[in-house]
């Protein structure tokens, strides 16, 4: 599992030197790329613990499972409404 | 890039290395007890979500529910442990799991309660959780109470002064600053070791692990190379998971009473006299081993509503495992779940490997002390004992630091951890940390007792592996680093290469199989109590680069102040 970046709706949280995203992985993956907008530095080093999925504001960020592990691409992705947080699971059947 | 790097200093009073359960804990306690205390916790990531818990947790897994006692927690561990525990230790934590628990319900953390707002069980030792915002929740409260946090610093050696541990040395993974820091007491509390064998997953799903690929052993292998005793690495964890995502699978067989059943439909497990967690990975190995694989965790009992439940039980901690159910195009209950074994992990709070402590949860060095998973001798304290042990820490930390005063720190060995820690900056040429960690976790999978070895070892296997792990050492200082965050990895290997030969020689030495699967030696394949019912301890000599080892008496409960 990793995550994907959707770059139409990240917008690096503006001006902030460092997006949420960035703010708190925990393995230091995330970075503000040259175009401002998040981006991961190796896709094979994310645990998937979905704290950048949960903390976008724009809802920008996507989990999913690697082919390797049988991923037909299928997403999460989640919402963080005051304390709680919905989670949106859409099948792969349109996906990539 | 060496000398764009600036040296800061920093001075405080009790340094915490590690900001999880059991170092978010010892910080509020600490504050708690006196505000006036200079706290510092230091996190390689950032507190929010960082270490073994980023994702969350469903349960907390260490409470006691009416009528268990602290004494029965003790004798469950002890018997799930093969009897070979430190009784002492884990009678203390005992005794703290449910103030523990309260404070984690007070900070704000969303409990499952009935209509008189008591906690909902899981087991008996255990109750439920929506817990996904557990890292978040525990970061607030430490804020609040008043302790420092210094963020994305990976702390490498700890700064020892005639032979007390005084402070440590570190370097930002984002910042060019290296950092000493200064302290009276200090609390290791950085989790485990993951990575150290070759994973259940290939290539770019390698990372998807039950423990955290971020808690690659820094505190042992600080403890290490600064001369604790170390305790039990022998017995690794090796845990029964989903296969694929490796998501936990007591939420299935405790929390939804699944069913552990065989390629034929056979509830397994009835096969074999013990159900402990080692024993429930034992069978499953075995009967993939006669031909009766792949098991599974049957949920095809659960009605569309614990279906829906499952699903958010999973969503508060491993969420990838409803990607799989949407990959497959099923729901929950439409088929079983795969269960397998994980790469074995070296991690204290799950299993026993870890720094050898007194009560107080003082190591052998003065100065220094270890909580969580990185403190040996008390299996399965899980979340709230890793904070308990925090919090016995802090407090006798409070009292200790009284007595000590200020240190001198001598150029000479600040420079000499600066130039081990930045080295890899200044190669152009040399091996890459991913090539140093493959080589690795090859080397332990194939003669250490991996996956692929099907767990076991034998001595002629170890001392391979001895062989290896020492070459791999002598070429550790041909490593490259472009930046900061391979700087970072490059030491993730360091400390995992560190862990790796303790581990082995505590394999070679412990002549029996006491901890089926996680210590499985085929050529002493029966426990032996009556030469093997003790600790087998080490210490490393810097100097000689040699491992000692130590054999420890077990010694039951002993004299606890309040037993």
């Amino acid at each position: 599992m990793t995550i994907r970046i959707d770059k139409n709706l990240c917008d690096g949280c503006g001006k902030a030197k460092e997006p949420l995203c960035v703010r708190i992985c925990p393995g230091n993956l995330l970075y503000k790329d040259i175009d401002k907008k998040a981006e991961i530095r190796d896709k094979g080093e994310c645990w998937d613990c979905a704290g950048c999925v949960k903390e976008c504001p724009k809802g920008a960020i996507e989990m999913y499972l690697q082919p390797e592990i049988d991923g037909r691409g299928a997403t999460l992705r989640a919402k963080k409404k005051s304390e709680k947080v919905e989670f949106i699971i859409k099948s792969g059947k349109s996906a990539c | 890039m060496k000398s764009d790097i600036q040296i800061v200093e920093l001075e405080t009073d009790i340094l915490v290395i590690g900001g999880g359960a059991a170092g978010c804990y010892a910080g509020i306690k600490i504050k708690e007890e006196d505000e006036d205390v200079n706290v510092l916790v230091v996190d390689k990531g950032q507190v929010e979500r960082s270490g073994c818990l980023a994702a969350g947790i469903n349960a907390i897994n260490a409470y006691l529910n009416p009528g268990v006692t602290p004494q029965d927690f003790v004798d469950y561990v002890k018997k799930d442990s093969e009897d070979l525990v430190r009784e002492d230790l884990i009678y203390t934590i005992a005794q703290g799991l449910n103030k523990a628990t309260h404070d984690l319900d007070k900070w704000g953390l969303p409990f499952i309660k009935d209509k008189e707002g008591n906690y909902i069980p899981k087991g008996k030792r255990s109750v439920k959780i929506k817990g996904e915002s557990i890292k978040p929740v525990m970061a607030k409260a430490l804020y609040q109470s008043g302790a420092r946090v210094l963020n994305r610093v990976n702390i490498t050696n700890y700064l020892v002064i005639d032979g007390k541990v005084r402070g440590a040395f570190g370097f930002s993974v984002r910042e060019n600053k290296f950092y000493l820091i200064k302290a009276k007491a200090v609390i290791c509390a950085t989790g485990g070791a993951s990575g150290i064998y070759k994973p259940n997953n290939p290539g770019a799903a390698r990372h998807k692990i039950w423990y955290s690929p971020f808690n690659t052993g820094a505190g042992y292998a600080m403890g290490i190379r600064a001369g604790a005793e170390m305790t039990t690495f022998e017995m690794r964890f090796i845990a029964l998971r989903t296969k694929d995502t490796i998501s936990p699978t007591g939420t299935l067989a405790v929390g939804f009473k699944a069913k552990q059943l065989n390629s034929l439909g056979e509830e397994y497990q009835k096969n074999y006299s013990k159900k402990s967690t080692p024993y429930r990975l034992l069978a499953t190995l075995k009967e993939n081993f006669e031909g009766r694989g792949p098991c599974y965790l049957d949920t095809t009992h659960l009605d569309d509503h614990k279906a829906e439940a499952l699903k958010e039980a999973y969503l508060h901690m491993s969420p990838s495992i409803l990607l799989r159910w949407a990959n497959r195009g099923v729901e929950p209950n439409e088929e079983g779940v795969e269960i397998c074994g994980t790469e074995p992990y070296i991690v204290g709070g799950h299993a026993q490997a870890g720094y050898w402590i007194d009560q107080n949860r003082r190591s052998t060095l003065e100065g220094l002390y270890a909580a969580g998973d990185v403190a040996g001798g008390a299996p399965k304290k899980y979340v709230t004992g890793s904070m308990v042990e925090g919090e016995i820490a802090g407090l006798d930390a409070l009292e200790y630091i009284r007595s000590v005063e200020g240190v001198d720190v001598d150029k000479s060995i600040v420079k000499e951890e600066f130039n081990r820690v930045v080295g890899p900056l200044n190669r152009e040429k040399g091996f890459t940390p991913r090539e140093l960690e493959e080589r690795l976790q090859k080397l332990m999978d194939e003669y250490a007792g991996g996956i692929s070895s099907n767990y076991r070892v034998n001595e002629t296997k170890l001392l391979e592996a001895r062989r290896l792990l020492n070459s791999l050492k002598e070429d550790l200082v041909k490593a490259r680093a472009n930046s900061l965050h391979q700087l970072m990895n490059f030491h993730e290997v360091v400390d995992r290469v560190d862990v790796a030969r303790v581990l082995v020689e505590h394999l070679l030495w412990r002549k029996e199989t006491r901890w089926r699967v996680y210590q499985e030696r085929t050529d002493y394949p029966k426990r032996d109590d009556q030469n093997w019912f003790k600790f087998v301890n080490s210490v490393y000599d810097s100097k000689e680069d040699q491992i000692k080892i130590i054999e420890r008496e077990h010694k039951g409960i002993g004299d606890l102040d309040d037993h």
